[in-house]
Parts: structure tokens; C-alpha cells; sequence
């Protein structure tokens, strides 16, 4: 049942990360990355990460890919044929380091996993939210804070960016 | 139960079509989504480690590349209405005003 499941959404989510690389419209990107951050959600669910794939549904599909979609929507994007130009020379090049990527990734997994690890049992009586928070305000405080002022940088510094100049 | 390789490859194989996504499209959005798709490639890397091995560490490190990838988000898609505003075209072809 579990593996069915992981294929099931193994392959809904990489279909659509093919989709978001393959098709035109960045409309349809933007909602094809919304299905692949639906099934990484349900995978996340799958490894017992409740509150990380909550997260992921909120801030990922719910938050940026809406800001995506306001982008797109904001500069009437869709309508503007960006020119992908000739696919010859810059299409293989691609391909090319992808794949190497690919060869580069895979052996790493070969030699920093050889055997296959067992999973750990969770901790009866603590859920996962609650182990999260603890860590993150004991252990993890300054980094917390730490990216609260990042956002807080990244806000203004968004705003400065896209004010009009007068 | 589902071994650790299959989610790893798995998450191998979203990080080299976010590398694709990179190296073939031109369209400035269309690449910074397949910067997300890379970013939640390894996110999907961090807990499959931290289920497997039964550590939270991978857990809390997912929330902060979380925080990283909106604040890139929110400042990117400024970045691409500015040149938009400038330049009228989000293609990456035409923003060459610092290439040798």
C-alpha cells in the first residue's frame, strides 16, 4: 500500500516538474508547479513530515506560486510570446549537463548510502509539530530569528525594487 | 515500506529537470520556478534523510530553506517587473547589459 502510494505520487510529481520544464505558456508552468508541490506534499506526508508538508502546501502552493501568478497576470505575461529562439546548439548543451548532473548525483547516492538504512521508530506520545517547535525555540533560536530578519530584509527590499520611480 | 534509494532518485531526478529547466528556457519566470523545483528537490532530499534516519535536524533544515526560497522569490519577481518595466520583454536574451 505505502509503495503504491509513493508511486502513485512519485509519478504525479515529476510528470508535472516535466510539464513546467516542457510547456510555453507560463501559465501553465505556474499551475503544473502547483500539482508537483501538491505531490511533494503528499510524499512529505508519506515520510511523516505532517508539518513540513502543511508548510509546503501554504507557503509554496498557496503563497509564492500565487505570487507567480500575479506576476504573470500583473505584466500580462501570457500574452507576450517570449522567444525561445532556436532549440539546436543551447538545447543540447543543456541536456548535457543535466545529464552529467544526473551521473554526478546518483553516484554520490551509491557511495554515501551503499546499504539501505531501516527507519527509525517515532517517539510514542510526541508529534511531529510539537518536536519541530520545541527544537526550533531551544536549539534552533538564533538561526529563527536570524530568518526572521531575512524576510524582513527581503520585504523591503521588494518593495524598494518594484516602487515607481517618481 | 518504500527503501530511502527510491525517494533519492527520485529526488535526483526533479533536481535535473529544475537544471534543464535552467539551462533550456529563457523566460525569466519560468526560470526562477525551476529554481524552486531544484530547492524542492533537495527539500524532498532532507526529509527522506530525516525520516530515515530518524533525526529531526533534516526537518528544522527544510523550514529554513523554506524562509531562503520566499525571501529569493519575493526579490527575484521584483527583480523581473523592474527589467520588465525597463526593457519591455523578460526574455534572459535582451538583459545583456553586463555581459562581456
Amino acid at each position: 500500500m505505502k509503495e503504491l502510494i509513493f508511486y502513485a505520487l512519485g509519478a504525479v510529481t515529476l510528470a508535472s516538474a516535466f510539464l513546467v520544464v516542457l510547456l510555453r505558456r507560463p501559465l501553465h508552468n505556474v499551475l503544473f508547479m502547483i500539482l508537483t508541490m501538491i505531490g511533494l506534499a503528499g510524499l512529505f506526508v508519506s515520510l511523516h513530515a505532517e508539518f513540513i508538508a502543511m508548510v509546503q502546501l501554504i507557503v509554496y502552493a498557496g503563497a509564492v506560486m500565487v505570487l507567480f501568478l500575479f506576476v504573470i497576470m500583473l505584466l500580462n505575461l501570457d500574452q507576450l510570446h517570449t522567444q525561445e529562439g532556436p532549440r539546436g546548439l543551447r538545447w543540447w548543451a543543456g541536456a548535457l549537463i543535466a545529464v552529467s548532473v544526473a551521473g554526478l548525483i546518483v553516484l554520490g547516492f551509491k557511495y554515501l548510502a551503499p546499504r539501505p538504512i531501516p527507519p527509525m521508530e517515532r517517539i510514542a506520545g510526541i508529534n511531529n509539530t510539537a518536536l519541530l517547535g520545541r527544537e526550533l525555540f531551544t536549539t534552533y533560536l538564533l538561526p529563527f530569528e536570524v530568518a526572521s530578519i531575512l524576510l524582513l530584509a527581503a520585504i523591503i527590499g521588494a518593495v524598494i525594487l518594484i516602487r515607481k520611480q517618481s | 515500506m518504500v527503501p530511502l534509494q527510491n525517494y533519492l532518485i527520485l529526488s535526483a531526478a526533479l533536481f535535473t529537470l529544475g537544471v534543464i529547466g535552467v539551462m533550456v528556457r529563457r523566460n525569466l519566470i519560468v526560470i526562477l520556478m525551476c529554481l524552486e523545483l531544484m530547492l524542492n528537490a533537495v527539500n524532498l532530499t532532507f526529509i527522506a534523510f530525516a525520516r530515515y534516519l530518524g533525526s529531526m535536524e533534516g526537518q528544522i533544515f527544510v523550514l529554513f530553506i523554506m524562509v531562503v526560497a520566499a525571501a529569493e522569490v519575493a526579490v527575484g519577481l521584483a527583480i523581473a517587473v523592474a527589467i520588465f518595466r525597463q526593457k519591455g520583454s523578460i526574455n534572459i536574451n535582451d538583459i545583456n547589459l553586463m555581459k562581456w
